[in-house]
């Protein structure tokens, strides 16, 4: 791959705080390499904001390798920018040239406010995990690999399910702004697994109320959230959760 | 949305099925008799009752997911690009059932509201037919003679029927397959099964639909 430079113009999404009413602004940033990831490249124009005297522009990232899940920037009209499963701290500058305009706006979702600029606050999807996202007992020493015998494909299965990073692209892609993604790769990554089999239907039941709770919107099943995951979650994870919970719902009369 | 969209279906094909029987092309006696039959008969009229609320349900569910879907994302992007997978159809589905239900009030005026309660003042009663012995020759609704009339003359009706057969064939398209994932169903092996026949189904009673009023306008069946 050819190493090159590139100037580009950026227009970012800013806003004070939740309460505030945000803007674009335009930026300009010159000398970019081609072998800069994209949050580098936010790296130089914050360096070049402060030297400005003006507030660096805040954005939420961790591990800079695609296992976070904390880089939310929807680039230029897609989810973590425009290559296929990829997050926005692994998107290249080589996917930009000379001259390109890039805007870049924070996840939009009702349950996912803004906090600073293109920082949201995604405790909601800590809250999903709360009300059931886990095995009510200690795991203790770890045991012999085969102690519990688990069909290799449910294995497989729940492994990709348990992929998902909680980004929350799959929320801030989908017309509807729902969290059906994230909520079926929980729910499947458990159910499926023998250790997941006593709480399912409390688990189903809890995960899902508490997604409505939070305000998300309803899957109409366009299936976007698949197609912008990064991590390729699967929409069969929709589907098992579906089952799940309709299953839940005849299976208890406690709840 | 999936119960009832299902429902919809199945009923479609009940539908398209006993219109096809102006195919025979025997000046409508063959669906004058099973139109007769439909419209007297305890159970389907009370199943009637049933795809008329189900209807209704299905278009307030419909109402309902659209506004709490446009509550859940309450400043929109100013650009999106789409990812060349999702389908567009999958996203429009809310203007492809407000397209269907515009062409469903021209249809029920049509032929439902004559047919239902054709004795009222404004409402122009329907022509009748004689069908013979087995109805020990009692006038019943001659239907067939409606669709003629609705259909020869007027080309934009015509033109308003198959766009209506259009949005219903792009509605079902998405919404047949999704009724399945609704329903939890996604296999790697029956879920491309079931993804072609909704396409064969969805294209295929759209067509049939829409070449009714074609065939009568162009005298194809008369
Ligand atoms: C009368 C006007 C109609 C309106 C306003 C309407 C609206 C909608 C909406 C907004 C959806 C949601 C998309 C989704 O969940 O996938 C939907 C789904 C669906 N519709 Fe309609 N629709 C209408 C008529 C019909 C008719 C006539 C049929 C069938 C013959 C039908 C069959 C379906 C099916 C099968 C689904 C998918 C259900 C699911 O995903 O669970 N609709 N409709
Ligand atoms: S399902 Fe995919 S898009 Fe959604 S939160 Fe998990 S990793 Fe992110
Ligand atoms: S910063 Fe961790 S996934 Fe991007």
């Amino acid at each position: 791959m050819e190493h090159y430079h590139m100037n580009l113009t950026l227009k970012v999404w800013r806003q004070k705080n939740n309460k505030a009413k945000g803007s674009f602004e335009t930026y300009k940033v010159k000398e970019i390499s081609s072998e800069m990831s994209f949050l580098e490249m936010f790296d130089v124009l914050n360096e070049q904001l402060i030297l400005e005297g003006k507030s660096p522009i805040a954005f939420d990232h961790d591990c800079r390798e695609g296992i976070c899940g904390m880089c939310s920037m929807h680039i230029n009209g897609q989810v973590h920018g425009p290559w296929a499963q990829n997050t926005t701290c692994q998107l290249h500058m080589r996917a930009f040239k000379d001259g390109d305009t890039i805007v870049v706006e924070p996840w939009r979702s009702k349950a996912f406010p803004i906090v600073k600029d293109l920082m949201v606050n995604r405790s909601a999807f800590d809250r999903i995990i709360e009300a059931g996202g886990y095995i009510s007992v200690n795991t203790g020493n770890a045991v012999d690999a085969n102690a519990i015998p688990i069909d290799k494909k449910k294995a497989d299965d729940a492994f990709m399910a348990a992929a998902c990073i909680g980004c929350g692209a799959c929320v801030a892609t989908c017309i509807n702004g729902s969290a059906m993604l994230f909520v079926g790769a929980k729910i499947s990554q458990l159910a499926l697994l023998p250790q997941g089999g006593p709480e399912r239907e409390s688990r189903a039941l809890n995960m899902v109320a508490q997604m409505d709770k939070e305000g998300f919107g309803n899957c109409t099943n366009t299936y976007a959230c698949e197609a912008q995951c990064p991590k390729g979650i699967s929409v069969a994870n929709i589907a098992r959760m579906n089952k799940e919970y309709i299953g839940a719902g005849f299976a208890t009369e406690e709840n | 949305m999936g119960a009832t969209g299902l429902f919809l279906i199945t009923f479609l094909i009940v539908h398209a099925g006993i219109n096809s029987m102006i195919f025979f092309n025997d000046g409508g006696e063959t669906f004058n008799h099973w139109g007769h039959f439909m419209g007297s008969n305890f159970i389907i009229r009370t199943m009637e009752i049933g795809l008329m609320l189900f209807l209704l349900l299905h278009i307030v569910e419909g109402l309902l997911l659209w506004r709490q879907n446009k509550i859940a994302r309450p400043v929109k992007y100013a650009v999106t690009r789409t990812d060349g997978k999702t389908k567009w159809y999958s996203k429009s589905m809310g203007l492809l059932g407000t397209l269907i239900l515009i062409f469903l009030i021209m249809h029920f005026y049509h032929f439902w509201i004559p047919s239902r309660f054709g004795g009222m003042a404004n409402i122009q009663p329907l022509a009748e037919i004689t069908l013979g012995q087995e109805y020990n020759n009692q006038p019943v609704h001659n239907l067939y003679k409606e669709m003629q009339n609705v259909f020869s003359g007027n080309l934009i009706v015509i033109i308003f029927y198959v766009l209506g057969c259009i949005s219903l064939c792009w509605h079902l398209m998405h919404g047949f397959q999704s009724a399945f994932q609704t329903f939890g169903v996604n296999h790697k092996r029956y879920t491309p099964i079931i993804k072609a026949v909704g396409v064969l189904y969805s294209v295929g009673i759209s067509l049939l639909f829409a070449s009714m009023p074609v065939a009568f306008y162009f005298g194809w069946v008369n």
